[in-house]
């Protein structure tokens, strides 16, 4: 959160991005204990994103596989992101909103979409409206057009294309920005034909996203080079921070990260180098200061108590009543009618009977 | 009767108690005990009542209550397996995973839809994955898990038990747990719990523990009671470095510095019964009765500055050497499954026994998917090599995709024996959508459920007083005799048949390949005939025959 105070931005600048509050939507989508790097990657993410002021209730975070406290890491609840164990960007407090088996596409097409059951709860839901800049940062294994889902299923380019086609028209959404790490994920944008978005990705069509370096004593890579180059540039960031998006757009060049990265600023209509990177990965709360003072007035009602209190025997229950369980009832099961398996049954049984013996033995039954 | 001064007691009254217990226990292992209860003096299920007020009691927890009518709710989360003849009994005992048991208000017209929705809310209230509890592996017990707070009715109707053996623990289920505490995890006991400690132990256990309970000794009214305890076992050699010397900083990296402001007790206990050396020494020592044993303790309270001496901080050592005879838990069981092969299997649960001379009644309750079909006609229960026939049996059979097996059983238990229950199974094909993203790490069966009264060398106490530790609190105790013990058993970890999920393409090819070459010979089989055929006669005779027909002669063969 960020106070802005008039004295020291400019008013053009104070209105120009026109977002009143900011999402969080980051998605992990593989399992297994040698993908640390793709849960590494969204949780630094998610680190940098919390430290600029996005809270917990505004990020929906999707974690495909516990890697913290999986058997086989050496150092329960810690995921690091420098070797030598330098950077703990588990924390100590984290909240996952959807884990494991949950992170599936329909689940993230839902959460996207906004057609959830009513029965979720506030914090496995996007409730974002029309004035809403929301971060999508996906991470895992991808090809040409598709990124894979737990090694069970795929999410095409197309499809999302669709989903912010649907956000677009329901107007869920007034800028996103879209970033993701995976091989090819140049393809995952092509598709894209919604006004306000900006996307990233860490490698070209054709190319492989590499990953950063092992842990020798974790024993698997503990990032994605695209996701550690942006870590770093991210840590040089701060709330009041002017950095833009043409330097965004710079982070990790073919030198460093082997593949080329690419954006896609065409359906975008403000023009980057005035976007802030604090506009999608900071949370803005224009403040009202006020000077003037506000009473609050004590609410005491008076308990009404109805009548008499019955003074009934409050008692605790016998844990394991031996004689009560042994002449326990059978409960009386409601009764159905009989399934359609026993109805065709009679029914097949009768029609025999009268089909053999006639219509006139009718009387003889009745 | 208009009361004020009602509205204003009532609101002082609520009371909130912490403590923790350290028992070190005889494998070199050290037990850590956390228990914070919160008391809450409103009955919000009484007509007209509506709160909105909430002070030391979480607000989130007492809408989910009132909105869904919920009597008791029992929800709690483990890593790891408690091992119960090198430890003993816990003081509150836990399947690994996550267990979830509610009882609601018998005005509730759809239990079947006020659970549903309780656990996706729960879900999002402590950051698991609990709405994958569904009908196909929610049972309603008929006569274990009796409630543990106040009441008359006891229709199992309105109870509902479900576990998610698979279930994960880890700092995002411990960060909105510490959130539901009063101080948090700011003062008092809860600064201890940082999760790169707790997690890197040998059993980890949350649990969040809701109930209503006597409000006074007259037990006139009721109060609401919302137990969260936090059970820990640290190992010798991962956390102690293989020394039996034990310290708070060591075991949690911190130390405490001060109580909870909030509460109204907070204390810490440990267990001096096997005379381990302690410092810093306390004048205060405390004798309570628990679990059938009597045993000592040392009590430090935290609400006193002089607990934590001139550096303002307090932290514990401990040390023992030897081995000194374990009082044995008097009920153990284990559980496993036997056979070979992808097709059939069977179940066996060992329930020991290890009273010299007393009998005693347990009820077992298991719960099997759907997908492991059992076959009860095989059901065998055997004590000493002899028939145990059980004195109550409920069984309520699977339905495919919509209900697991429970089978409930109450046998007697013969003195110092071993009573083995065996049942076979079969195993089912699941649809290809059915199976999870890894399907050859296999699946999981929930543990079973052993409850009993075991008969106690120690009598035990009936009435609660307000100044009893809480760890002796919990269970409420009928006779002097006995006293209630719950026990978990493993959880099983079988395999289906499993396709496999990588071949689809090559498959297709494959089968679409054999299906050609078969149907076509078949095709061909049926609808190709033969017809002789003239060969065409070589080039010199086709020249001579058109000369001949030129010259009007007739043509050769």
């Amino acid at each position: 959160m960020r106070i802005f105070t008039f004295c020291t931005i400019e008013t053009g600048q104070f209105f120009s991005s026109g977002h009143t509050n900011n999402w969080a939507v980051l998605v992990c989508t593989s399992r297994f204990w040698f993908n640390y790097r793709h849960v590494a990657n969204t949780l630094s993410v998610y680190r940098s994103v919390k430290r600029l002021g996005i809270p917990d209730s505004h990020i929906v975070l999707m974690l495909a596989d516990d890697m913290a406290c999986n058997y086989r890491n050496p150092k329960p609840a810690t995921v690091f992101s420098h070797k030598n164990m330098e950077l703990n960007v588990y924390g100590d407090d984290v909240e996952v909103d959807y884990r494991g088996y949950e992170v599936t596409v329909e689940n993230f097409l839902r959460v996207l979409t906004g057609r959830l059951p009513p029965s979720t709860p506030r914090s496995k839901r996007l409730l974002s409206d029309d004035r809403s800049n929301i971060l999508i940062y996906l991470t895992g294994h991808g090809g040409n057009g598709f990124l894979k889902f737990q090694d069970s299923e795929e999410i095409s380019n197309m499809e999302l294309a669709d989903a912010f086609e649907q956000m677009w028209q329901k107007r869920r959404y007034n800028e996103l920005l879209f970033i993701i790490d995976t091989c090819q994920g140049a393809s995952m944008y092509e598709r894209f034909y919604s006004p306000n978005l900006m996307a990233l990705a860490s490698s070209q069509v054709g190319e492989d996203s590499l990953s950063h370096q092992p842990d020798l004593a974790i024993g698997v890579h503990l990032m994605d080079k695209y996701t550690f180059y942006l870590l770093e540039f991210l840590e040089e960031v701060h709330p009041a921070s002017q950095a833009n998006m043409n330097d965004l757009f710079k982070v990790c060049p073919q030198s460093q990260c082997v593949s080329t990265p690419g954006h896609r600023t065409d359906l975008f209509q403000r023009n980057p180098g005035s976007v802030l990177i604090t506009d999608f990965f900071g949370s803005v709360r224009k403040v009202e200061i006020t000077k003037d003072t506000i009473n609050l007035t004590s609410s005491l009602k008076p308990l009404i108590q109805s009548g008499d209190m019955q003074i009934e025997s409050l008692t605790y229950v016998d844990q394991l009543p031996v004689a009560e369980i042994i002449h326990q009832k059978p409960k009386q099961k409601d009764w159905h009618p009989p399934d359609g398996f026993i109805l065709g049954l009679w029914t097949l049984i009768l029609l025999v009977f009268f089909q053999t013996y006639g219509i006139k033995h009718l009387k003889h039954i009745f | 009767m208009i009361l004020w001064i009602q509205q204003s007691k009532a609101a002082a009254r609520d009371e909130f108690q912490e403590e923790l217990v350290i028992r070190p226990l005889h494998s070199g292992d050290i037990y850590a005990s956390f228990q914070f209860r919160t008391l809450w003096d409103t009955d919000f299920l009484q007509e007209g009542q509506k709160v909105s007020h909430y002070r030391l009691f979480p607000k989130s927890l007492g809408q989910v209550l009132s909105k869904f009518s919920v009597r008791e709710l029992h929800i709690s989360f483990t890593q790891g397996f408690w091992r119960t003849m090198q430890w003993g009994q816990p003081f509150i005992p836990s399947p690994p995973g996550a267990e979830l048991w509610v009882w609601f208000h018998d005005t509730v017209s759809d239990v079947d839809g006020n659970w549903k929705e309780l656990t996706n809310v729960l879900s999002g209230i402590f950051c698991a994955s609990l709405n994958f509890i569904d009908l196909t592996n929610t049972v309603q017990p008929s006569a274990s898990f009796k409630p543990l707070g106040l009441g008359n009715a006891t229709d199992h109707r309105f109870l509902r038990y479900a576990t998610l053996p698979r279930e994960i623990v880890c700092t995002e289920n411990l960060t909105p747990w510490k959130k539901l505490l009063p101080c948090g995890s700011k003062a008092g006991l809860a600064v201890l719990m940082k999760s790169e400690k707790l997690f890197h132990s040998s059993f980890h256990s949350q649990a969040v523990h809701i109930r209503p309970i006597c409000q006074d000794e007259q037990c006139s009214s009721k109060a609401w009671e919302l137990r969260q305890t936090l059970n820990v076992v640290f190992d010798l050699h991962t956390s102690g470095q293989g020394k039996k010397e034990w310290s708070l900083f060591k075991m949690f990296s911190r130390t405490l510095t001060e109580a909870c402001p909030l509460a109204s007790s907070s204390k810490v206990y440990v267990d001096i019964t096997d005379n381990p050396e302690l410092s810093p020494a306390t004048p205060l020592l405390g004798q309570a009765v628990v679990l059938g044993d009597r045993r000592t303790y040392s009590v430090y309270d935290l609400s006193r500055a002089e607990t934590f001496g001139q550096l303002r901080s307090f932290n514990l050592l401990l040390r023992w050497k030897g081995d000194s005879d374990m009082l044995r838990p008097l009920l153990h069981a284990e559980r496993y499954v036997a056979g070979f092969g992808l097709q059939t299997g069977e179940i066996h649960t060992v329930i020991y026994n290890n009273h010299p001379y007393r009998a005693f009644p347990v009820l077992l309750m298991d719960s099997v998917p759907w997908y492991l079909q059992l076959y009860i006609h095989t059901l065998t229960v055997t004590s000493k090599s002899r028939d145990n026939k059980p004195s109550y049996i409920h069984y309520q059979p699977a339905k495919d995709r919509h209900r697991p097996h429970l089978l409930e059983m109450l046998i007697q238990l013969p003195p110092h024996s071993m009573t083995e229950v065996t049942v076979q199974f079969e195993r089912a094909l699941l649809k290809w959508t059915e199976y999870t993203p890894d399907p050859n790490h296999g699946f999981y069966v929930g543990s079973s459920v052993v409850s009993a009264l075991v008969p106690s060398m120690v009598a035990m106490r009936t009435n609660f007083t307000q100044d009893q530790p809480l760890f002796s609190s919990f269970v409420p105790v009928k006779e002097e005799s006995s006293y209630f013990v719950r026990v978990y058993t493993e959880p099983l970890l079988v395999n289906l048949p499993t396709p496999d999920f990588s071949m689809p393409y090559n498959v297709i090819c494959l089968t679409c390949t054999v299906v050609a070459v078969g149907y076509g010979s078949f095709y061909n089989l049926l609808t190709r005939t033969f017809q002789v055929d003239e060969p065409s006669p070589p080039l010199s005779k086709r020249l001579a025959n058109l000369i001949r027909r030129m010259r009007g002669v007739p043509l050769l063969t």
